[in-house]
């Protein structure tokens, strides 16, 4: 393509990219204008870091093998190989985590390695780095730079005092100070902020693009998306699955494609326009979580009974969280990351501080105690496979054999609580059943488990779980890094233990797919609270809308 | 194969095993006798091998090197200074409850004949309930501290080292072997264990040649003394602690030590499990300096045990252990190699260069061997 003034100013042509032969991005396409917003949505793991990491030339995509097809400037080819060059072609980056200095100014931290320097004689002998700082300038810059967002926030404020909202407008305020930036960069950057901020914001937003610069707006709040942006992209599983202006989507139309692996029909049919679905009544109660379960309705107590639950897990906090699971269920959580959904298992399990009333088959659980949780014949698979789910450095028979061994007394003999010694063949026979019913590829029960792949790994972790013969068993992100054909050989394990054991199952999983695909109901959990419980059944959209914090409008839309 | 051998044994260990192969076949053409040489590097493996083997149980549990090793020293001289103070005491107390409650064998005559031999045990026996309560309070502390237990340890062993400074001063011992001679009270420097138990284990079973061989013209003296009797006592710890590793509460701990989450996951009582092996550390570390003062013929006390952790630390260190993954092996072939190295450098170097940088080397090696292992410190 030769450069003319017509090309858009930033063009992406065939983009695709491998990690080691997993794809994570093909074929996209897309262009941005001059003070355009485009809005970009997509799961956890669709897509998107991966696609600003090559806009950027991060490291990791040239040590991993580069990516495919080319990317355009202002209709020239370029091909960005460290950060420091798209910075300085005009792209800006704000930050889902904040890069910011705690303990600089605002001022200081907007004008970082951009500081108005005083000319002196030192500087004229040595080099810029003796130069003195003109503070004034400095401050004048900043105040400029933030007032253009439209708040108001003191230049000499530290940001280690700042609220968090604060935090968000300095790194926004320092990508706008450069003076070449014409292309913006949001990631997130209206999670941490409060309505009003968020509000404010998006006008700032607005501002900016009236002067030209063009902003890729990255959220999980599709409202937000509808209302600022001009074009809206959907990035689904590493494809470009929707380019349409915003007008022609509603947010739940929104939703169903973020999430929705229906049918290749109903996706083609969303780019031309979608019939609305009939609703019924009933589906508001379901929605709002008084579910029945239609055909499993047992009048018995229900296997696991989870009552204000509150769990204080980094990241993963969970706030207040009732639930019931009936015997010989699958029951899913779903949600996105960061909102409480592994929290809740963590939490039974008593590997984080927990509170609330947790009952197993009618008798209460004692919580923040493992082994409670352990010897009530719950079993457990971590999100955290190498952190807590494995000992790598150990053989397979310790890693498969060590809960039941410790919490159940198997795989010993000699006299209880006196000398026991551990039963190395038995623990090399059981081993050795798993690793032929769950196919683990491996030389032997010997082999070291930080020796196989993700897949193998996840398959261990299983038979560790299905060693203790439990009654209720906790999974964490069964699929979690882990190729596509070990996928289906995990989840159809679980299934048919399931249907063999009668083994209540709880799965905590962030594809939401695979959890309508496994269980008979799944819960969706919004900011440490559960939105809502849905059959598996339920068209893939009504669980995007709960996961995108659209619980109210769902409401609202169900009764016009 | 060879491939193979280099691969499990770990460069540092071929290295240094021809390093000291090669002061092996040197020293009959300096001048140094070997019989005598080899039969030294023995009795000191035999000496140092139970407080090499104080390392594991911390190793195990993720405790990292035991630097805190003084400490179940000091329990150790306490065991050997009291059972010194008590032994005639124990030993009339013995005989008392033999005809008391009828015990045949247990006669005045036979604790006599036996004396030297009841005391070592009644040392052993006193310290190990000494080492087990310091090594609690020691395992409840390293508990607050995880992720810097080894300098810690470091400081723990330093500063209870000084305390014992006072403390020996003070203790109301009345022994007239032990206390300073002029005052009449407060503990020598050195004691010697002469008449108490003195190469107890040593002489036990113990092999002695005698003999003149010529080689090349010059006649060497061949004067062997193999101590069987502590070898076979570090056999039997060596065994007690293989044992251990593979009980229920042995398995936990090198759980513990692999991945403290996971075990915690599977029900273990994390903290609970550190404190086990560092008091099994602190005995094992208090029965070593018993064993290491039969043979050396002393107790040393004051700045005695100051320096003790090192050699300990590196034998282990040498003989192909990690910071968080130690085995026998690793203590047999350590030691060995260690103590051989310590041996037999000034020896041989001293007769080449005629000058004595024996120190040196000694300083080179053990502390190069620390660094080594600590730089090796990974964790998946």
């Amino acid at each position: 393509m030769s450069a003319n003034n017509n090309a858009p100013l930033l063009q992406l042509e065939h983009i695709g990219k491998e990690y080691y032969g997993n794809r994570v991005l093909s074929d996209i396409s897309f262009s941005i204008e001059a003070g355009e917003i485009l809005g970009l949505v997509g799961e956890n793991g669709a897509g998107k870091s991966t696609l600003l990491n090559i806009l950027f030339g991060m490291p990791v995509i040239a040590s991993t093998g580069g990516y495919e097809g080319n990317l355009y400037l202002d209709g020239k080819p370029v091909h960005f190989t460290s950060p420091n060059q798209a910075l300085s072609a005009g792209l800006g980056m704000v930050h889902q985590e904040f890069s910011l200095i705690p303990g600089f100014t605002a001022t200081e931290n907007i004008l970082l390695n951009r500081e108005v320097l005083n000319g002196s004689l030192m500087s004229y002998v040595f080099s810029d780095r003796v130069s003195t700082l003109d503070r004034d300038a400095m401050r004048h810059r900043a105040e400029a730079a933030i007032n253009t967002l439209g708040v108001h926030i003191s230049p000499d404020m530290t940001v280690s005092e700042m609220p968090v909202g604060y935090k968000q407008f300095i790194e926004i305020a320092r990508e706008i100070d450069r003076k070449n930036t014409r292309l913006l960069f949001l990631d997130e950057p209206t999670a941490v902020l409060t309505e009003q901020e968020a509000e404010i914001l998006l006008i700032a937003l607005k501002k900016l693009s009236k002067q030209g610069i063009a902003i890729v707006f990255i959220s999980h709040r599709l409202s937000e998306v509808k209302e600022l942006c001009s074009r809206i992209l959907v990035l689904r599983d590493g494809t470009l699955v929707t380019d349409v202006p915003a007008k022609t989507l509603t947010t739940r139309e929104m939703a169903s494609l973020v999430v929705g692996r229906e049918s290749s029909k109903k996706e083609e049919a969303v780019e031309v326009e979608i019939p609305e679905q009939p609703v019924e009544e009933e589906n508001i109660n379901e929605t709002l979580g008084t579910t029945t379960l239609s055909k499993k309705k047992k009048k018995k107590k229900p296997a696991l009974k989870v009552e204000h639950l509150w769990v204080d897990m980094p990241g993963e906090t969970v706030r207040d969280v009732s639930f019931e699971v009936q015997k010989g269920e699958i029951f899913g959580i779903g949600g996105l990351s960061g909102h409480g959904k592994l929290g809740i298992p963590n939490g039974i399990m008593g590997l984080y501080p927990a509170g609330g009333k947790v009952k197993l088959f009618g008798k209460k659980l004692t919580l923040n105690k493992p082994r409670a949780a352990l010897s009530r014949k719950m079993a457990f698979v971590s999100e955290d496979r190498r952190g807590v789910g494995l000992l790598l450095d150990e053989p397979l028979d310790w890693n498969i054999t060590f809960t039941a061994m410790q919490t159940q007394g198997r795989f010993l003999f000699g006299i209880p609580y006196i000398f026991q010694m551990r039963n190395e063949l038995a623990m090399a026979k059981e081993t050795k059943k798993f690793i032929e019913s769950l196919s683990i590829k491996c030389t032997g029960p010997s082999q070291k488990a930080g020796e196989l792949s993700g897949g193998n790994q996840q398959k261990v972790c299983l038979a560790k779980a299905f060693v203790l013969r439990p009654d209720i068993l906790l999974i964490c992100e069964p699929t979690r890094g882990i190729d596509i054909g070990a996928k289906a050989l995990v989840l159809d394990t679980l299934k048919e233990y399931n249907r063999e054991n009668g083994t209540t199952i709880i799965i905590t999983s962030s594809e939401l797919e695979e959890l309508r695909s496994v269980c008979d109901r799944v819960a969706i959990v919004d900011d440490g609270e559960i939105v809502g419980i849905l059959p598996a059944s339920r068209p893939a959209e009504e669980f995007g809308m709960l996961m995108m914090g659209e619980k109210m409008r769902v409401a609202l839309e169900y009764t016009e | 194969m060879i491939k193979n051998f280099i691969k499990n044994a770990g460069w540092p260990r071929i290295i240094i095993g021809l390093f000291l192969l090669a002061l092996f076949i040197t020293a009959p053409f300096v001048g140094v006798n070997v019989f005598t040489s080899f039969n030294n590097t023995i009795v000191r493996f035999g000496m140092n091998g139970v407080m090499v083997l104080a390392m594991i149980p911390m190793v195990q549990a993720g405790c990292g090197l035991n630097f805190g090793l003084p400490l179940g020293i000091i329990a150790g001289l306490l065991g050997a200074t009291l059972s010194i103070e008590l032994n005639t005491e124990i030993l009339a107390k013995l005989a008392e409850l033999g005809i008391r409650y009828k015990i045949s064998w247990l006669t005045r005559e036979f604790l006599t004949a036996y004396r030297e031999p009841a005391g070592f045990a009644s040392a052993i026996l006193i310290a190990i309930p000494i080492a087990a309560v310091l090594g609690w309070l020691y395992g409840k502390l390293l508990n607050r501290v995880k992720g810097d237990e080894m300098m810690i340890a470091t400081y723990v062993g330093f500063s209870s080292v000084s305390f014992m400074c006072i403390a020996w001063l003070l203790l109301p011992y009345k022994h007239p072997t032990m206390v300073w001679g002029y005052a009449g009270r407060g503990l020598r420097t050195t004691i010697s264990v002469e008449g108490y138990w003195l190469h107890i284990l040593n002489d036990w079973l113990s092999l002695n040649f005698q003999d003149k061989i010529e080689i090349g013209g010059k006649i060497l003296d061949v004067n062997l003394s193999i101590p069987t009797g502590m070898l076979i006592f570090f056999a039997v710890m060596a065994f007690i602690v293989w044992i251990f590793m593979r009980t229920k509460t042995g398995t936990a701990m090198t759980a513990v030590g692999s991945n403290p989450e996971f075990a915690r996951a599977s029900g273990v009582n994390v903290d609970k499990m550190r404190t086990i092996s560092v008091m099994m550390s602190t005995i094992l570390g208090a029965i070593g300096i018993i064993v290491y003062e039969q043979s050396f013929g002393f107790i040393q006390l004051y700045m005695g045990p100051f320096y003790m952790a090192l050699p300990a630390v590196a034998s282990i260190l040498l003989g192909g252990a990690s910071v968080n993954k130690a085995t026998i092996l690793n203590v047999v072939v350590g030691t060995f190699l260690f103590q051989g190295i310590l041996t037999m450098t000034p020896t041989v170097f001293n007769s080449v260069f005629q000058t004595d940088m024996s120190e040196v080397i000694r300083l080179i090696v053990s502390n190069g061997m620390i660094l080594y292992a600590l730089t090796r410190k990974v964790r998946a």
